[in-house]
Formats: C-alpha cells, structure tokens, sequence
C-alpha cells in the first residue's frame, strides 16, 4: 500500500530560494501535510510550515500544491498518481518568511480596520430575538476559517501589489457584507466598502469562491449582493433625496 | 539580546479561555498583551463542535443552573470542586448571551432565542450553538472584539518560562519569536495561562500540535501545583480511518441529533454498559430511547448519551472482545436515523470532514469510530473564585487549569468553562497588578532562560527531537491510555526516564524552525506525562477519566481525595500528595438528593 512519492518542495526565506526534491513514503490514506511531516520528522527537521489541527477547521496550512492554492490538510495524496512530482510551494500573494510560511499580516492589518460591529440594544427581556432565516446569510461567511486562500488567489493583489493599500480582499469584503447582514448591526460600512476596502477593484472573476475550502459562495452571496447595494445607496434618487431633505431639517 | 516590554497583564495562549481573560482585564483597565503559538484565531478551541453548556432553558424552561450543577458533579464522578462547578453552572448563561452583543451568531429557536441542543450526562437541551463548529463562533467573536478593543497579540510567540522575583511572585515571561528566533520578555506583575491541554504526548488525539502541556510544566516549574492529572480523558468517537486522520474528533452532536453505536453484529450496545450509577435515568430499551428525542418528561436518555468515559470504556470493550468494525472502531449510525437534508443542515462539518478526508458519505453511510485522546481534567490547583494558582500573580483558565470537572467533563461544559474561568481570572488578574509593585525581571534572569532556549543547537551528537517524541507518544498510548494497570504504567515511567535523560539537537537556523520548537516543547510533554503516570499508578480505583485493570469500581475513601502534583526538592521529576478534597456544604449537597 506505500509507496515512494516524488515531492518538490520551495526552501528558502526572504532572500531568495529553490525548489528542492525529496522522496518521501506515503501510506493509504493520507493527505499532503501528513508527508510533509514525514519529511520534516525524517530528512528536514527545520523545514518550516504552519499547521494546527489538521482536519480542514483551523485555515493554517495553507499553500500552493502544483501552482493550486489549497489547505494541505485537506489535500489527500490518492488525489495524485503515485509517479507524478507533487510540488509544495508557499502561497505567492504574500512575503515568504521561510521555506512553505508567509507572511500573512496583510490580513490581521486589513480586518483591524473594519468598524467593529455595533449592535443595537437588546430587548427588554434581555434577548436578542432573530429568526433562524435571517442569521442564515451571515452564518455562512462566519463559516469562513481564515485560510487566506481566497486572499492569495485574488489576481488583484497577486498580480498587482501595489492594489494592496487600496484593497482588502475578499475575505474581508465578505466580513463586511457579514456585518452588512447582520440583524443585530447598526453602523453603515457602504461607503467603507467602496472608498476603504476596495469593493470597485473586484471584478467577480469567482476565483475566491473555487478555492475556498468551506465552500462559501463568496462572490454570488457575499460580493455582488454588497456592490448592489453600495450602488443602491450611492445611485438611488430616493436615497439621495432622502438624504438631502434631512440634512437640511436642524 | 532580548527585548522587553512592559505590561499588567500577559495572557499566555489565545483560545477561549485567553481571549475571554484579555478582553476582561482590558475592560478593568490593565495594559494586556496576549501572547500565542499560531496566529490569532487558530487555537484549538476553533475544534470545538458541538456547543457551549449553559442553562439558559430556552427550549426547557425548567432548566437551571442547580440541574447543571448537579449533572457537572454527576459527570465528573463527584470529584469536582464544588464551587468551580457552581459557578460554572450560575455565570454560563450571562456568559453566552455577552458573546451576542460582540457578533455571535447562533442558531436559534422558533421563538427567536438562542437554540439549545442535547449532549451526553445533559438532562435537558442545553448547548448553545452554531450548526458543529460552535468553537470556531466561540474565537472568532472573541478575535474580533479583543481585535476592535485594540489589545496587543503577540502571535507565533511561544512562552518557555515564567519569571519570579525574590519573593516568589510573578515579574514576567519569556519567549521566542517563530518567525525570527529572537527573544522576547514581557514585564508584568499577573500572568494568566492559557494555554489549552497535553494531547500530543499521545499519538490517538483530537488536539492541535499546540497542546504539550506548556502552561501546565511552566506553572510546575515556577512553584504552583496541579491537581487530578491522572484524569485525562478519551473521547469516544474519533474517527479510526484512514490511518493519517486517527483520532480526529466526531463531535458528540452526531449522537445528540439521534446518532447510534452499533457493534459489528449491528446491536445497539450501549444498552448492555449503563453503570448504576446512572441506571435511574437512562432508557432501558430502544423504543423509550427513540422516543425521548422529541419528549423529554416522559423518558430516559438513551444510553449512547452517558457521560464520555461510559462511551469510551464501552466501545473499547467492545472492541476488544472481537465485536469491532473493520478498521478497529464501532459503528456510528446517523444516516438510517435522519434525513439526509437534516444531517448535512445540523453535521455540515461532520459530513464535509468525511467526505474530504475519508470518502464517506456519512448521510448513506456509518462512520467508523473509536476513542481519541481529547481533555486533560488534570491541571493548575487554582482559587474557585479567582483562578489564582499558589504562585502569587500567576492564573490559570480553561483547560490548563484543574478541578472544574472532576474525574470526567461534560461535552459542552468546556467552552462554557473557558468564558466563565476566563473571565474571572481577568479581573484577578487586573485586581492583583493594580495592587502590584511594578515588575521587574534582572539581567542574570534573561541570560540564563536564553541560554537553556539555544542548548539544542549547541548539542552536537544528541537525538533526533521527532524520534524521541514518538517514542513518547507510543509509550502514553499504549501503557497510560484508557485502561491502565500497575505494570505498564510503571514501564511507562521508565520510558520517560530514559527520554527525560537525553540530549536533544536541532540542525539549522533560529528563523521558523520547528525542530528547535519541538526541542523546547519536549521537556514540557514529558513533564506532564510523568505527573499523568504516577497519578494513575498511585490512584487505586477507577473513577470517571482513569480506569484500573485491577481496580475495576470507584472507592469511597479515594473519592474523598485529590493528588497533587508538584517538581520535586531537586527539581528532577514530580512529587505527588494527598489532599483531601473540600467539602460541598450542605445546602449544595442537597441537590443531590432531591428527585428527579
């Protein structure tokens, strides 16, 4: 049931670095991060990767497995012929740090400066009361396990990253528009989403959405659903009228 | 050179139970720095599935928290500490409802209100929770409110002491940076651990490569105890195969939503494992069972909801005795129980997992399960009220600390201890800093914890830092697992001995290497390993998480006591006592008594 399995792997840090080629021993059953902890046990002690639980919930494996940015988790080695070259590679929108770790502080940078959620006061009970439909949308983008491949696949910072200042990425779009959905959420974020985060830059190509590991229709749920309504609010007439009408009452 | 900051409160570990302790502390107006293994929002806590306890009685009105207490002290075989779990019971709910007003979003009632599902030694509906992936709710919430309340995160910082001063009370912490190697301390007259359990001295575990016992060896080795580390326990249904997701957790919820344990002869034998202990309020055959799931005042839980150690001994036995499925697990049947819809609607992850990892589809299929090494009860001996460990300035929250939960938790009971206990310790934590001279840790302090941190690569002909941990792993899980005796552990105590004694090398640099890591991880697993042995060998009976070949029945004198581990006088190994345990009074004992 081993077999050999022919693995490149990038090594190398901020400076520079190459592919290198291993062969490793794999069994039945198992998934590319299992290998790479073969490897690292038996031939690279040092070699650097992040992980954590190893079962798809946590988002921090992730990489580019022959040029497809995936969780290495969730990657089974089945998924490969036994004599094909499997080649591991760092996800390429951010700064490697070394070997298969970026530098991934672009995102804790562009989540700190959403405006919080800011909910409005509970009922007189003490409650919050919402119905199971209406938490349903926002639900599924807080399914979201932060594996920045949606982040690292965009080609409007991975091919572009002087966008990077004006753009958030998907997966803080969708936050936004989770706060946007949210029942509880009182604080407008429209014109955040289209003057700070950059809502305008995506052009829903969908690449986000097919390499999500969760699943989450992030472009068809969460992307044109929040630039319909930043065009509402920013287009509508009766918006704007309304608007005018009450900044002029003192 | 190490640099150094300057705080009142420094948070080791950035799960639950640490979040929730920041944001308090920082709402009581500490400077707080917390401080973790793997970037923000990765710890383990995001594993938790299936919900958090508290009685709320949304779905039951006549829930409260005198019946969570009850159930908690039931669950854990009576060895809790009565007042962790009392407080536990009354603050959860006020717990739960906070993390609403910082985002959560759970699933709800017709009613609108939180929704509340059943779990095992629960008598009535009572997890909080979002779909299986309650955890992941639980660290983004806090994540997002300590991120908008502007708290300080050191990510990829790994804690490998605690500093004291003359007097013995806390001055700081230090570390290493992952991403560069360099050194890191942090002045601060508190320090709250958090840092979580010990399931990698195992090789069948639920846990993340983060749980090797840092915050239990750090507080050993700065003078505070633990108490009930012989007390670990194994969940019943991890999944089996393939080999390489072994021990990955099958959330309770599966049995909860009407799941079923088959034998390879397709009985449903739970039925032939409920202890007395617990007869009076479990169903006897499979149509009382059935039918409780949608009445609960006219039934008994089924059986495959007994407390987790019933569950795990259960379905070991039955391996044991041939009746196993093919990979050396039991059956766990959801799909000829629920509709396929209603099991990808409340399982999303579950069937997501088994689809990706072991092509099973488990709304046509049963899942393959046996148990996996998942909680240590065992941890710092702390103050009930304050989470204050016998260090002065030195707290402990969550799973790191000890005595919440007796001999056995409750599924459920864990993230509600991390919110109730967290939270309590922030503010101790805050209260005793404001009270604190200003801390400050010496130059001799720092040179010699940087000194210990770069021994490995200063050996040159020691072992392999992955060989001697496996060798560990394999001697926890084959000789202190879940049914013990005298001879294997005592063979496990000598394994430890002889990995205690080696010398470990790394090869490279200091930037992100995680054989290094590992290096410094080791002492701290094999710390935890021996306090876990010698408890279990010097703990005659079988009590909730430990079990003894030769002592099959709990023992009432040793249910009136608790083992404490501390370093010995030469600081070599662990030196175990007796305490008795505190005594409940009697308007708790009560509760006990009356019927149900």
């Amino acid at each position: 049931m081993s077999y050999e399995a022919k693995l490149r792997v990038w090594r190398g840090d901020a400076d520079g670095g190459d592919l290198q080629d291993y062969t490793v021993t794999v069994n039945e059953g198992e998934v590319v991060l299992d290998v790479i902890h073969r490897l690292q046990a038996t031939q690279a002690g040092d070699l650097a990767v992040r992980w954590n639980c190893k079962a798809g919930k946590c988002g921090s494996c992730s990489a580019e497995i022959n040029g497809r940015p995936r969780l290495m988790c969730l990657t089974r080695m089945g998924d490969f012929q036994e004599d094909q070259v499997v080649t591991i590679t760092p996800m390429r929108t951010f700064p490697v740090i070394r070997d298969l770790v970026t530098d991934v502080s672009f995102n804790y940078e562009k989540a700190a400066a959403i405006p919080p959620f800011t909910p409005k006061p509970r009922e007189k009970d003490g409650t919050y009361r919402m119905q199971q439909i209406d938490v349903e949308r926002s639900q599924e983008f807080r399914k979201c396990i932060e594996c920045f491949l949606c982040q690292d696949t965009c080609h409007v910072i991975r091919d572009h990253e002087d966008n990077m200042p004006a753009f958030s990425g998907p997966r803080f779009l969708m936050r936004i528009a989770e706060l946007d959905m949210h029942p509880l959420d009182t604080v407008d974020r429209k014109e955040f989403a289209q003057e700070q985060a950059g809502l305008g830059m995506c052009n829903i190509t969908k690449c986000c959405t097919e390499v999500c590991p969760e699943g989450i229709h992030i472009t068809d749920n969460a992307l044109i659903p929040l630039k319909e309504r930043v065009v509402d609010k920013k287009y509508d007439p009766l918006t704007w009228l309304g608007n005018t009408i009450r900044r002029r009452t003192p | 050179m190490t640099d150094l900051h300057n705080y009142d409160v420094v948070v080791v570990g950035a799960g639950g139970a640490g979040l929730r302790a920041a944001i308090e502390a920082h709402d009581q107006g500490a400077r707080v720095a917390v401080v973790c293994k793997s970037l923000l929002g990765k710890a383990h806590t995001v594993m938790a599935e299936g919900g958090i306890a508290a009685a709320m009685g949304n779905l039951y009105p006549e829930d409260n928290w005198r019946v969570h207490f009850r159930d908690t002290m039931r669950g854990g075989k009576m060895l809790n500490h009565w007042r962790m779990a009392q407080l536990h019971a009354q603050e959860a709910p006020d717990r739960v409802r906070e993390l609403e007003d910082w985002g959560a979003l759970f699933d709800r009632t017709k009613d609108g209100l939180i929704s509340q599902r059943d779990f095992g030694g629960h008598r009535f509906a009572r997890l909080a929770h979002v779909g299986d992936r309650t955890g992941l709710e639980l660290i983004r919430t806090l994540q997002q409110r300590a991120v908008a309340l502007g708290i300080d995160v050191y990510m990829e910082h790994t804690i490998t002491r605690l500093l004291t001063g003359p007097d013995g009370a806390i001055s700081g912490a230090f570390g290493y940076r992952r991403v560069d190697g360099e050194f890191v301390a942090w002045q601060a007259p508190s320090v709250i651990l958090a840092t979580g359990g010990i399931g990698k001295s195992y090789v069948v575990t639920s846990n993340s490569w983060e749980y090797t016992g840092d915050g239990h060896s750090l507080a050993l080795q700065a003078g505070a105890s633990l108490v009930n580390m012989e007390f670990v326990q194994f969940h019943p249904t991890g999944m089996v195969w393939p080999i390489s997701v072994k021990g990955i957790l099958i959330t309770e919820s599966v049995r909860g939503e009407g799941g079923v344990l088959k034998n390879s002869e397709g009985r449903r034998f739970m039925f032939d494992y409920i202890p007395e202990f617990f007869r009076a309020e479990t169903a006897d055959t499979e149509e009382e069972a059935d039918r409780w799931y949608d009445d609960h005042a006219n039934n008994r839980r089924p059986p495959e909801l007994l407390p987790r150690d019933e569950v795990a001994r259960a379905i070991n036995a039955e391996v044991k005795a041939g009746r196993g499925s093919p990979h050396g697990g039991v059956f766990l049947d959801i799909a000829s129980r629920r509709s396929a819809e209603d099991i990808k609607r409340r399982l999303p992850s579950m069937y997501h997992q088994f689809k990706e990892l072991a092509e099973v589809d488990i709304t046509v299929e049963a899942m393959e399960v046996g148990p996996t090494c998942h909680y240590v009860m065992g941890g710092v001996e702390v103050d009930p009220e304050s989470q204050a460990a016998l260090v002065p300035g030195l707290f402990a929250a969550g799973e790191v600390s000890g005595g919440m939960h007796g001999s056995n938790r409750l599924g459920g009971n864990s993230l509600s201890d991390l919110l109730v206990f967290g939270k309590r310790a922030g503010t101790a934590a805050a209260t005793h800093a404001k009270a604190s001279m200003a801390a400050s840790i010496t130059q001799e302090a720092l040179a010699d914890a940087e000194q210990a941190a770069l021994r490995p690569f200063e050996e040159k002909s020691g072992d392999n830092p992955y060989a001697v941990w496996h060798a560990l792993q394999a001697a926890m899980n084959e000789l202190v697992g879940i049914i013990r005796n005298a001879d294997e552990v005592e063979r496990a105590l000598a394994t430890i001995e002889e990995l205690k004694a080696k010398k470990l090398s790394v090869t490279g640099g200091r930037a992100y290497n995680p054989g290094w890591h590992l290096a410094l991880d080791l002492p701290n697993m094999l710390r935890v390993s021996e306090c876990i042995a010698k408890a279990a060998l010097e703990r005659q009976e079988s009590r909730g998480g430990h079990t003894r070949d030769e002592f099959p029945k709990p023992d009432a004198e040793w249910g009136k006591l608790n083992l404490i581990c501390t370093l010995n006088d030469d600081r070599s190994g662990i030196a175990l006592t007796r305490k008795p345990l505190p005594v409940m009074p009697p308007e708790l004992a009560e509760i006990f008594e009356e019927t149900l």
